[in-house]
């Protein structure tokens, strides 16, 4: 009982992680319907906005989120406007290959600047824990996850409480009728698309304590981000948020239960198994 | 108040408007029937800028739009109701009615232009937590109308808000135009419910293959003979 409670709360603190990359990409995914293939790639320059930051001004990776969101947040912002805004009625398969190409262009540049090194990013509580009721719980998993739960709850009551968090959900709904609300939906495409990134880049300073940094961290990134969200229903922000929680306990319990090499595995046939049932996703719409 | 000439528009290769000219002055409902497919819609998304026409002009108060950002021309206090209600089917009542307020200046007025849209639509108040997409027809066109209300709107362009509802609701929503605009709003409306829109207007257009091809006082025209043959199979 302890292994199976130890596994889900486990999975629990790294799929607040994931939830938080897939909601970034469902925001974006709503906003403009366009899938965006660099999300893991913008989590991978988070990381090393975050191991910069650590190794040249020491600041510590948790308080760093503070640079890397925002940091993020216009890089995304610029990217949107400057590109992807080309792209919104093109064809799918052309702002996916704009995607693709832009993330390619990014983990080469960073391999570029920093080699395809692997890095480690070594603080005091790498890899401290406490124990709780027998229970051990990694020490920067939780606080990785307290600020992810207070960053996700920030986000909901901006989406649901605020004119321009409202405009973006009216934006992602219907394109046209938000224009005729007055709402100015070029701006919520560069803000969703910003705040997208943004998420990605602090759930890459996030985890830069646990994981390595290296160019191309981001492909597994953007593969889990993408499961998470059509899991959840595309453009569904609570479904993403489940879908994250779901993936991370799934993962951790398979590689308890099963074989840690099979973890993935696992969530693909789970993955699979849903989409089977229920193609649009746990709170997706279906498509009318 | 509102004033296109000579606008001429194409989807692609299809022309859909030939040198429309229309007019709309402070106070009136001015209409415009047609049959479907007419080019009726194409005239309002030409005014709130989602579409560019090939050419012509359209001003509001002496200022040209053919430069304004559709989120402008809200602004500037043309607000559309658009054809098919276009409520955002995932957001309350409440939300809903509060987009229709997202322009700045509108922003203080918004308790008061809600408790105004509720006492026009009692049922709205009702239903104030209820997902838009949830609601039936006529309750979701008693929200678009409410929502466009929420804009301060100069000038209301109201796109078919009749269709697809029950001969009840139609003449309820119409009753409903006649008193927005007795309070002080100015309306284009656009329809094919010819005998009841014509009943209302001051003034309306008749449209036919995107070309304006009979214009004059609403009264007028429902006893015109092309208009009772073509529209009122009278």
């Amino acid at each position: 009982m302890t292994v199976f409670l130890q596994s889900v709360i486990s999975g629990i603190l790294v799929g607040g992680i994931y939830a938080l990359i897939g909601i970034g990409l469902t925001i974006i995914f709503g906003v403009m319907r366009v899938i965006n293939f660099a999300h893991g790639d913008l989590l991978m320059l988070g990381m090393y906005t975050t191991w910069l930051v650590f190794s040249r001004l020491g600041i510590d990776p948790f308080v760093s989120v503070v640079i890397t969101g925002p940091v993020l947040f216009l890089w995304g912002a610029f990217l949107q406007k400057t590109f992807i805004n080309r792209v919104l009625n093109a064809l799918p398969q052309n702002q996916i290959l704009l995607t693709i190409g832009l993330g390619l262009i990014m983990s080469n540049s960073i391999m570029l600047m920093f080699t395809s090194d692997y890095r480690i990013l070594t603080t005091t509580y790498s890899s401290s824990s406490f124990s709780l009721g027998g229970i051990s719980i990694s020490e920067p998993l939780l606080v990785g996850f307290l600020i992810t739960a207070a960053i996700t709850g920030a986000l909901y009551w901006f989406l649901l409480r605020t004119d321009t968090g409202q405009a973006i959900r009216a934006t992602a709904q219907d394109r046209d009728a938000a224009q005729l609300m007055g709402i100015n939906v070029q701006a919520m495409s560069v803000l969703a698309f910003g705040i997208g990134s943004a998420l990605a880049g602090v759930a890459g300073a996030l985890i830069s304590p646990t994981y390595y940094i290296f160019p191309q961290v981001g492909s597994t990134f953007t593969l889990k981000a993408f499961v998470i969200v059509v899991l959840g229903g595309m453009g569904s922000v609570i479904g993403a948020t489940l879908g994250g929680l779901i993936i991370g306990v799934t993962e951790s319990l398979s590689a308890v239960y099963i074989a840690s090499g099979l973890k993935e595995l696992v969530v693909f046939v789970l993955f699979l198994g849903l989409l089977l049932f229920k193609p649009s996703g746990l709170l997706g719409k279906t498509r009318a | 108040m509102l004033q296109i000439r000579k606008l001429n528009f194409a989807y692609g290769d299809l022309q859909v408007l030939w040198d429309v000219d229309l007019e709309v002055k402070q106070g009136e409902i001015v209409t415009v029937v047609g049959a479907n497919g007419a080019g009726k819609s194409t005239i309002l998304r030409n005014v709130s800028r989602l579409v560019r026409p090939a050419s012509g002009s359209i001003t509001f108060e002496g200022h040209e739009l053919s430069h304004v950002p559709s989120h402008k021309v809200v602004e500037m206090g043309i607000v559309q109701v658009p054809e098919a209600r276009r409520i955002f089917p995932e957001m309350t009542v409440t939300e809903n009615l509060r987009m229709g307020s997202f322009v700045k200046a509108t922003r203080k007025d918004r308790e008061r232009n809600m408790e105004r849209v509720f006492s026009l639509f009692p049922r709205l108040a009702e239903r104030k937590s209820q997902l838009g997409g949830t609601m039936s027809g006529g309750e979701q066109q008693m929200l678009a109308i409410g929502r466009g209300l929420m804009g301060n709107p100069r000038v209301m362009l109201l796109d078919e808000p009749s269709l697809g509802l029950s001969p009840l609701l139609v003449r309820n929503i119409f009753e409903i135009i006649k008193e927005i605009n007795r309070q002080g709003t100015t309306i284009l409306l656009v329809e094919q419910n010819v005998y009841q829109s014509l009943r209302i207007s001051h003034r309306a257009y008749v449209l036919e293959t995107g070309r304006v091809v009979l214009s004059g006082p609403g009264a007028e025209l429902l006893d015109n003979a092309h208009v009772k043959k073509a529209f009122l199979g009278i």
